[in-house]
């Protein structure tokens, strides 16, 4: 796709997806539902027994996981850095 | 008045929810109107607007006041935004009608067939969240790419990529459905 194809595809696109209005904006006050948020998730990990999940030493494991598969299979790095 | 400013920039970091409010209160609008230039969609910009807030409270401690807190928090309503679009079925909302609640008013292209506009208007809600989401704040939006990429945390560079990408993508489909732009 060379300079002029791609200025062709942003014209085409911005009419197919015109651009949001400058003032748009909330069409209530969203503080107390940021309010009732806090308070359910403050209270949420002692209701169920998977807060744990949400630990950081899940994504530690989540990471050796991910370094362990690209030892065993260093092939597939490159497929796995283009999806990122 | 910059002292006052400062003032509850540090309350907040330590966690005072009167700051965040007075925080929300400030930039609420701000961080809704990008939401919705990404979702396109006046309710779930409401929705994650509030996610984001939470998100926002609950990495207070994490927060640096000397770099300011609008891109702090513009950062983390991008990535609400994005595990939005990775989770729901927003190719199938991306459409014309539903975006002309909030649609500024565009110059038709008489070339362009309103056919053609649907078609492509959904084929670009169906490109990859993260290609998607760069090519709409840098082309359809025309935000500048220096802050597209400090909301989506990448380099410039990386943003005219995902943005070349995202185009090539697009037209690449297109031409399958037989729209040749």
């Amino acid at each position: 796709m060379n300079a002029h194809d791609e200025e062709q595809m942003k014209k085409l696109l911005r009419q197919a997806v015109p651009p949001v209005k400058d003032d748009a904006g909330p069409g209530r006050d969203l503080w107390p539902d940021v309010l009732r948020r806090l308070d359910t998730r403050v209270t949420e990990p002692a209701l169920h027994g998977w807060s744990w999940l949400n630990g950081a030493w899940f994504d530690g494991a989540l990471l050796a996981g991910l370094v362990g598969l690209a030892a065993i299979f260093p092939t597939a790095i490159p497929v796995f850095l283009y999806y990122l | 008045m910059q002292n006052g400013a400062s003032d509850v920039l540090n309350q907040f970091r330590q966690g005072d929810v009167d700051a965040l409010e007075a925080l929300f209160r400030q930039h609420q609008r701000a961080v809704y109107g990008w939401i919705l230039r990404i979702t396109r969609n006046p309710a779930t910009a409401e929705e994650l607007t509030v996610e984001s807030f939470w998100r926002i409270y609950r990495a207070h401690a994490r927060f640096d006041p000397a770099q300011g807190f609008e891109g702090w928090a513009r950062r983390i309503a991008t990535r609400a935004a994005l595990d939005w679009l990775r989770t729901s079925r927003a190719d199938s909302e991306l459409s014309i009608e539903d975006c002309a609640e909030v649609a500024a008013p565009v110059e038709a292209d008489p070339a362009v067939t309103a056919e053609i506009r649907r078609k492509t208007a959904l084929t670009f809600g169906r490109l990859p969240p993260k290609l998607r989401i760069a090519a709409t704040l840098a082309v359809i939006e025309e935000q500048p790419q220096k802050d597209v990429a400090a909301a989506l945390g990448i380099s410039v560079a990386a943003v005219k990529v995902r943005v070349f990408r995202a185009l090539r993508l697009l037209r690449k489909d297109l031409e399958l459905q037989g729209i040749r732009p």
